[in-house]
């Protein structure tokens, strides 16, 4: 399992309930099913990955996350995880509102454009940056909207959205971030990963 | 020999209060099972059947002589494995495979009821299959499966016996008929009656068959469970055994002469009384009126764990009203999970070959039932 899942898992206390908003082919789910005694649930777009989920006994909802997450009801998960995802949104304000309102809680990871290598990437070869996080060509990437760690932690703050932890992710390593090393830890993580609440 | 009499009846005594009012007692309801009930009684899955299905689920039909509704799901090492599960299924109410429907003699007077035998509901089939549970010391059954009406039945079901499921299968359904599905059913009850043989419901004492009626009613129907593309795919404009357009009415084409086919076949083994009331019983299912327009109250007591399934091309009960049911399911945080398949083969997908479909079953039930 991937650092970030682990990351993840970390924050989230046994026995809770818990809605993975783009959950793949389930692995973080099992793992927190197993490991967490978590009440887990899922909602993924692909069919594929919907029957991956199915044959490893995850329940999983096939459904959009712009449209399908106003079924559920206020606050009626413990935690809403979104992996990698807001910036593939069209209106990645109007998810994150969602997440925000159907979960007590959200963690949000957030692949980093500032990190330095994309930094690099654009100012010495002039192309689109293309890294581990960001692995897709300008014309076959799924992601519309861009962002770093330092725009999603202004971002929430302007929306008086609450950050319990924010984590800096480079390969194995994680650190916290505050406000007084944003600029260091939006240079050398490759992922942000956010606990939030409003 | 009389195949007939080898049908498996259970005989409900309790009298049986009907929708419509009326009550029913002493009345034969025919099931047949496939597989063995364990020890513990915890693998029995009772499947529903559709209009025109009956309790021959699996193997070769005794009646029909050819493969069950729904062999490629159920059987040996199948997707509702028979070497590991219980499978129970019975003829619903208003059948005409052996359980008590229109085809019957009215106990009163011994003349056969045709229309006179009363109006059944979706609730009313359910609350009768119910005696099978007692009647095999059923408890708490593993799973309850069905498409189409039986998807219907399978959601009444939960609703009427929330602790009775561990897990709920409803497939290709919906949980109020829609006025396109009604229009469809009158259409077909229309063919019926409109045949000069059906004699105000009487034709069995006047030796007469509706079939022709019956015939248009299944060719109608037919269509609305196969999608265009599947029909283009398959029929297109092929000619019947003939080089050219003949210039007449006879079956020119592929389509017409597969249609006339499924309705002959279908007028041997179904009874047209039976088709006006099982459609009829469809056409007055609405599960969210039954609870005052909140379609999340009729699962609120309910524990089980739910998988709902539909398909892409199945336009009669389209995924959004499969998706009503997952919605009004989350909105009281039930366990649901759900799932569109894609196939080409319109509303009868979950009857025949789609091997996501039935992978998607198999590993739904097999997970749940080690976990269970």
């Amino acid at each position: 399992m991937k650092n970030e899942f682990k990351v993840i898992a970390d924050l989230i206390e046994q026995d809770k309930k818990v809605l993975d908003v783009g959950c793949a082919d389930g692995i973080l789910m099992k793992f927190l099913k197993d490991n967490k005694n978590t009440n887990i649930r899922g909602l993924e777009i692909s069919k594929d990955k919907v029957q991956e989920c199915i044959a490893k006994g995850l329940t999983v909802i096939e459904g959009n996350a712009e449209k399908d997450l106003k079924q559920f009801p206020n606050k009626s998960f413990d935690y809403v995880v979104l992996s990698q995802t807001l910036q593939a949104f069209l209106n990645p304000e109007l998810v994150l509102n969602e997440l925000l309102r159907v979960g007590k809680k959200a963690i949000v990871t957030i692949p980093n454009f500032g990190y330095w290598k994309v930094r690099f990437h654009l100012l010495f070869k002039g192309t689109m940056p293309i890294t581990k996080t960001l692995p897709d060509e300008w014309y076959n990437t799924p992601n519309l909207h861009m962002c770093t760690i330092k725009d999603f932690f202004h971002f929430v703050k302007s929306r008086d959205i609450k950050i319990f932890k924010s984590l800096a992710l480079n390969n194995l390593n994680t650190s916290l971030i505050n406000e007084g090393n944003l600029g260091i830890k939006n240079l050398f993580a490759d992922l942000g990963i956010f606990l939030i609440e409003k | 020999m009389n195949i007939e009499n080898n049908i498996k009846k259970l005989i409900v005594n309790k009298p049986l209060k009907l929708d419509c009012g009326k009550t029913i007692k002493d009345f034969p309801i025919a099931y047949e099972t496939y597989g063995s009930l364990n020890s513990n009684k915890d693998n029995a899955i009772l499947v529903f059947h559709a209009l025109t299905g009956d309790q021959y689920v699996t193997g070769i039909n005794p009646i029909t002589n050819k493969d069950g509704w729904w062999s490629y799901a159920v059987g040996p090492d199948k997707a509702i494995d028979t070497n590991k599960y219980f499978v129970i299924c019975s003829n619903v109410l208003g059948g005409c495979m052996g359980s008590y429907g229109p085809s019957n003699k009215d106990p009163d007077n011994q003349n056969i009821f045709g229309t006179n035998f009363p109006v059944i509901t979706i609730n009313d089939m359910v609350n009768a299959q119910y005696n099978l549970l007692d009647h095999f010391g059923i408890d708490k059954l593993f799973s309850i499966a069905g498409g189409s009406m039986g998807g219907m039945q399978v959601l009444q079901f939960i609703s009427n016996f929330p602790d009775k499921s561990k897990t709920v299968i409803p497939i290709a359904t919906t949980s109020s008929h829609s006025a396109q599905n009604i229009a469809f059913n009158e259409l077909g009850r229309q063919a019926i009656t409109a045949d000069s043989d059906w004699k105000d419901g009487n034709y069995a004492s006047n030796n007469k068959n509706p079939g022709k009626g019956l015939a248009v009613a299944r060719m109608a129907a037919h269509i609305t469970y196969l999608s265009k593309k599947g029909l283009q795919e398959k029929f297109g404009r092929k000619l019947q055994e003939r080089e050219d357009l003949k210039f007449g009415f006879d079956a020119d084409f592929q389509i017409e002469s597969y249609l006339r086919y499924q309705g002959s076949v279908f007028v041997d083994r179904f009874d047209a009384n039976s088709y006006l009331y099982i459609t009829r019983a469809m056409d007055y299912f609405d599960l969210a009126k039954q609870f005052k327009g909140n379609l999340s109250n009729a699962f609120i007591k309910t524990k089980a764990k739910f998988f709902i399934i539909s398909f892409t091309s199945d336009w009669l009960y389209p995924t959004q009203e499969n998706k009503e049911i997952v919605i009004a399911l989350n909105s009281i945080g039930a366990d649901v999970g759900f799932v569109e398949i894609k196939s080409d083969k319109g509303h009868d997908s979950f009857l025949l070959n789609v091997p996501d479909f039935l992978n998607a079953i198999k590993n739904f039930l097999d997970k749940s039932y080690a976990e269970s």
